[in-house]
C-alpha cells in the first residue's frame, strides 16, 4: 500500500516544448503522487497550458519523457487516458443545450456513464438549481464555467484532474465549493494538477508548486 | 463503444434540431445551383435529360464540399474536440457517428429532394430511379472523404478554398461512377458494375476516412 | 522530437553503414551539399546525349512526321510526375513511422518539382496534341489524370503553405499525400473507364507500337536526365529548408560563421 502511494501518478522528465518557432520551457522534471496536489506557476505565455495539454496528451512534447504509474504512457495510454480528466479554457459547453444535457453528454463523450440523478445533483450543488432547464446561451460566463465544473462533482473515476485556470469567471461562493471538491478529491487519495492567477486557499495536507519562470528559455 | 457511437450520433441529431435553420443550407445551395443550370443551358428536354445526372452530382459533390467545413468547428471552437480527443473510446468511432450524423442531415436530403430535380430536368422514372440510387451511395463517400478534408483544414485560414483542392481531386472516381450509371443507361450498357465501384468506393473510405480524419484531428489540436 | 540524431549521436564511430546517421539534418546537409554537382552534371550530360539522340539520331516518325519528337520531354515528365508523388509519399510514411523530420523535409522538398513535371506533361501533351488530335486538349485518360495529379501537387503545397507551425505542416501534408497516393490509381482507373464509355479520345498519348529501339533509348535517357535534375532540385531545396527551419540550433549557427562553405 505504501509502495502505490509512493509511485508517481504521473511524473515527466526533462520536458521542454516549443509552440511555432518558440522554445517555451526545457528540462521540466515534475512528478505527482495519489493524494498531493500540484500548482503550476508562472507568468503569461510561460506554457501553462501548454505544459498541461501536454500531460493529458493532447499536444506532444518536443522532447523528453512522460510517466504514468512509473510506466511510460505510450505503453499504457489506455490507462492513461482512462485515470485523467482535463478541463481547459475552453468550457466544452454548447450554447443549445441546457446544462443537463451538456452534463450528461460530456460525460458520455468521456466514455463514463452518467445517471439523470447524479448528473441533477451535481448540478444544483454547484448552484444551478434555477437554471436547469435554460438554454446554456442564457446563462452567464460565470455559469457556464459552473456547468463544466459540475463533471467534478458527480463522481467521476478520473484520479487525477487537470485544470487549467478553473477559477476565472467564478464567484466567490464558487470558488470556496470548488476548492472543496479539490480537497475532497485530493484526501481521497486523487492527485489533481492546477494553474490559477488568483491566490484560492486549498485545505490539503500536501502541496507542491512548480514555478514555470525557473524553466523559461 | 456502440453507446459513444450512439450518443454522439443523438448529441449532433438534437444540436440540429435546436439550429433547424443551419441544416437547410446545403439543400437550399443544392436546389439552386441544380436550377441555375437550365437556364444557362438551355431549356430543351433532350440536352437537359443528358447533362441531368453530372449536373446533379457536381452540385451535390459542391453542397458537400460547402457545409462540410462545419463539421468540426463548432466542436473545435467551444473546446469539445479537445473531450473527444481525450476520450478512452475510439476517435474514429466519434468521428465515425458525426459524419454518419451530418450525412443524414446533409446527404439523405439531397437523396430525397433528387426526383423532384430530375422531374425538371425531365428524366424518365428509371433514370430518376438510378440517379437516385447512386447518390443514395455516392453522398455517403463524400461525406467521409469531406471529413478528412474538414479536419485536415481544421482552424486553417482560407479554409474553405483549401479544402476544395484537397478534396476535390478525390472526388473524382465518386463523380465518375456516379454520374456515369445513367449515361451508360442511356447506352442501353449494363449499369451493376457503376453500383459495385460506388459501393466499393463507399467500404473503402468507410474503413479508411474515419481513421485518416481521427488522426488529422490530432494533428490539427497539436 | 530527435530520436534519430541521439541515435546517431550513441554511434559515433559505428563501423559499417548507418542508415541513421545521415537522418538528421546536421549529418545529411554536407552529404546534400556533395552530391549536388554530380547531380546537375549528370542531368546536363544526359539531357544533352538525350535530346541529340531525340532530335538527330531518332527516325521521322511515318504517321505523325516530326511532331512526334515532343515524347522524349513530355514521357519522361509524365513518369517523373508519378513517381515523385510516390517518392513524397513514401517520404511520408517514414516520416510518420520513424519520427524523422528531415523525411518530411524531403518531401516537402519534391513537391515542387513533382508539380513541375506534372506541368511539364500537361504542357507538352497539349503542344503534341494540336498537331496529332486537331486541338490542344482532349480529355484523354491519361492527360485527365494527368490533370488531376497536378492538382494533387497543388493541394499538398498549398496545405502546408497554410500550416504555421512546421510539425503540424509536416504531418498534415503526410496524411494528405498518402491519402492522394492511394486514390492516384483509383482515379486513373476510374478516368480510363469513363474515358472509354465516353470514346472521346480512341488515339492514345502512347507512341505506335513499332516504335525505334533509338526511340526508346532517347526516351530513356531523358528520363534518367530528369531522374538526376530531380534529384538535384530536391536535394537544394532539402537544404534551404533544413536551414530555414535549424537556423536556432548551434550547426546552422556555425554553418553561417564558417563563411557558408557549401560541404
Amino acid at each position: 500500500m505504501a509502495d502505490a502511494a509512493d509511485t508517481p501518478m504521473l511524473s515527466a522528465r526533462a520536458l521542454s516544448c516549443a509552440r511555432g518557432r518558440v522554445r517555451l520551457f526545457a528540462g521540466l522534471d515534475l512528478a505527482v503522487r495519489p493524494g498531493e496536489l500540484l500548482q503550476v506557476a508562472g507568468g503569461n505565455g510561460t506554457g501553462k497550458t501548454s505544459l498541461l495539454r501536454i500531460l493529458c496528451g493532447l499536444s506532444e512534447a518536443e522532447a523528453g519523457e512522460l510517466m504514468w504509474r512509473a510506466r511510460p504512457v505510450r505503453e499504457v495510454r489506455d490507462d492513461w487516458k482512462a485515470g485523467l480528466l482535463y478541463l481547459g479554457h475552453r468550457n466544452a459547453v454548447k450554447d443549445d443545450f441546457t446544462p443537463l444535457e451538456n452534463l450528461r453528454f460530456s460525460a458520455a463523450i468521456a466514455g463514463e456513464a452518467l445517471d439523470a440523478d447524479r448528473a441533477l445533483r451535481a448540478l444544483v450543488d454547484i448552484g444551478l438549481r434555477t437554471r436547469l432547464d435554460v438554454a446554456t446561451r442564457n446563462l452567464s460566463q460565470g455559469q457556464r464555467r459552473r456547468v463544466a465544473l459540475a463533471r467534478l462533482l458527480c463522481g467521476t473515476r478520473a484520479a487525477l484532474w487537470l485544470l487549467d485556470e478553473p477559477f476565472t469567471a467564478l464567484d466567490a461562493a464558487a470558488v470556496a465549493q470548488l476548492a472543496g471538491a479539490i480537497a475532497a478529491h485530493v484526501r481521497g487519495g486523487g492527485a489533481v494538477i492546477y494553474t490559477t492567477h488568483q491566490p484560492v486557499d486549498i485545505d490539503v495536507p500536501t502541496r507542491a508548486c512548480v514555478n514555470l519562470d525557473d524553466y523559461a528559455c | 463503444m456502440l453507446s459513444v457511437f450512439a450518443t454522439v450520433l443523438r448529441r449532433d441529431l438534437l444540436l440540429a434540431w435546436r439550429r433547424r435553420a443551419d441544416v437547410l443550407t446545403a439543400l437550399g445551395f443544392f436546389l439552386l445551383v441544380t436550377s441555375l443550370f437550365p437556364l444557362g443551358v438551355g431549356p430543351e428536354p433532350e440536352q437537359l435529360a443528358q447533362i441531368a445526372a453530372g449536373v446533379m452530382w457536381v452540385a451535390a459533390l459542391l453542397a458537400t464540399l460547402l457545409s462540410v467545413t462545419r463539421l468540426f468547428e463548432s466542436d473545435e471552437a467551444d473546446g469539445t474536440l479537445e473531450q473527444m480527443l481525450l476520450s478512452v473510446e475510439p476517435l474514429a468511432v466519434i468521428v465515425l457517428a458525426k459524419v454518419c450524423a451530418y450525412w443524414l442531415l446533409t446527404g439523405l436530403p439531397l437523396v430525397l429532394i433528387a426526383p423532384l430535380i430530375a422531374l425538371q430536368f425531365s428524366l424518365s422514372p428509371q433514370e430518376t430511379g438510378i440517379v437516385c440510387a447512386t447518390l443514395l451511395i455516392g453522398t455517403p463517400t463524400l461525406s467521409l472523404l469531406g471529413a478528412v478534408g474538414a479536419a485536415l483544414t481544421l482552424g486553417l485560414r482560407g479554409g474553405g478554398a483549401l479544402i476544395a483542392l484537397l478534396v476535390l481531386p478525390l472526388y473524382v472516381p465518386v463523380l465518375i461512377f456516379g454520374a456515369g450509371a445513367v449515361d451508360r443507361w442511356r447506352a442501353g450498357l449494363d449499369v451493376d458494375g457503376n453500383f459495385a465501384l460506388l459501393g466499393a468506393c463507399l467500404l473503402v473510405s468507410l474503413a479508411v476516412a474515419p481513421l485518416a480524419s481521427a488522426a488529422a484531428l490530432r494533428i490539427a489540436q497539436d | 522530437m530527435s530520436e534519430p540524431q541521439s541515435s546517431a549521436a550513441r554511434l559515433p564511430g559505428a563501423p559499417g553503414f548507418n542508415l541513421f546517421h545521415y537522418a538528421s539534418p546536421q549529418t545529411f546537409y554536407p552529404l546534400a551539399g556533395r552530391l549536388l554537382w554530380p547531380c546537375w552534371l549528370l542531368a546536363a550530360a544526359l539531357c544533352a546525349i538525350g535530346l541529340y539522340i531525340g532530335f538527330f539520331v531518332a527516325p521521322t516518325d511515318a504517321t505523325q512526321g516530326d511532331s512526334y519528337r515532343i515524347i522524349f520531354i513530355h514521357v519522361p515528365a509524365a513518369w517523373m510526375s508519378m513517381v515523385v508523388y510516390l517518392a513524397m509519399a513514401f517520404w511520408c510514411i517514414v516520416g510518420l513511422i520513424f519520427n524523422t523530420r528531415l523525411s518530411f523535409m524531403m518531401s516537402s522538398a519534391l513537391a515542387p518539382t513533382g508539380a513541375l513535371w506534372a506541368f511539364v506533361a500537361l504542357w507538352t501533351g497539349a503542344l503534341w496534341g494540336k498537331p496529332t488530335w486537331g486541338t490542344y486538349w482532349v480529355w484523354d485518360a491519361r492527360l485527365t489524370s494527368e490533370l488531376i495529379l497536378f492538382f494533387l501537387y497543388c493541394g499538398y503545397m498549398a496545405l502546408q503553405a497554410a500550416i504555421d507551425d512546421p510539425r503540424r505542416a509536416d504531418r498534415a501534408g503526410a496524411l494528405i499525400a498518402i491519402v492522394g497516393a492511394v486514390n492516384v490509381p483509383i482515379i486513373y482507373f476510374s478516368v480510363k473507364w469513363w474515358n472509354t464509355l465516353h470514346q472521346g479520345a480512341s488515339v492514345s498519348l502512347t507512341a505506335a507500337p513499332t516504335m525505334a529501339t533509338t526511340m526508346l533509348w532517347g526516351m530513356l535517357v531523358m528520363a534518367l536526365a530528369a531522374w538526376a535534375y530531380t534529384v538535384g532540385a530536391a536535394l537544394l531545396r532539402v537544404r534551404a529548408i533544413m536551414i530555414e527551419r535549424e537556423r536556432h540550433t548551434d550547426w546552422v549557427r556555425q554553418l553561417a560563421q564558417g563563411g557558408g562553405s557549401r560541404t
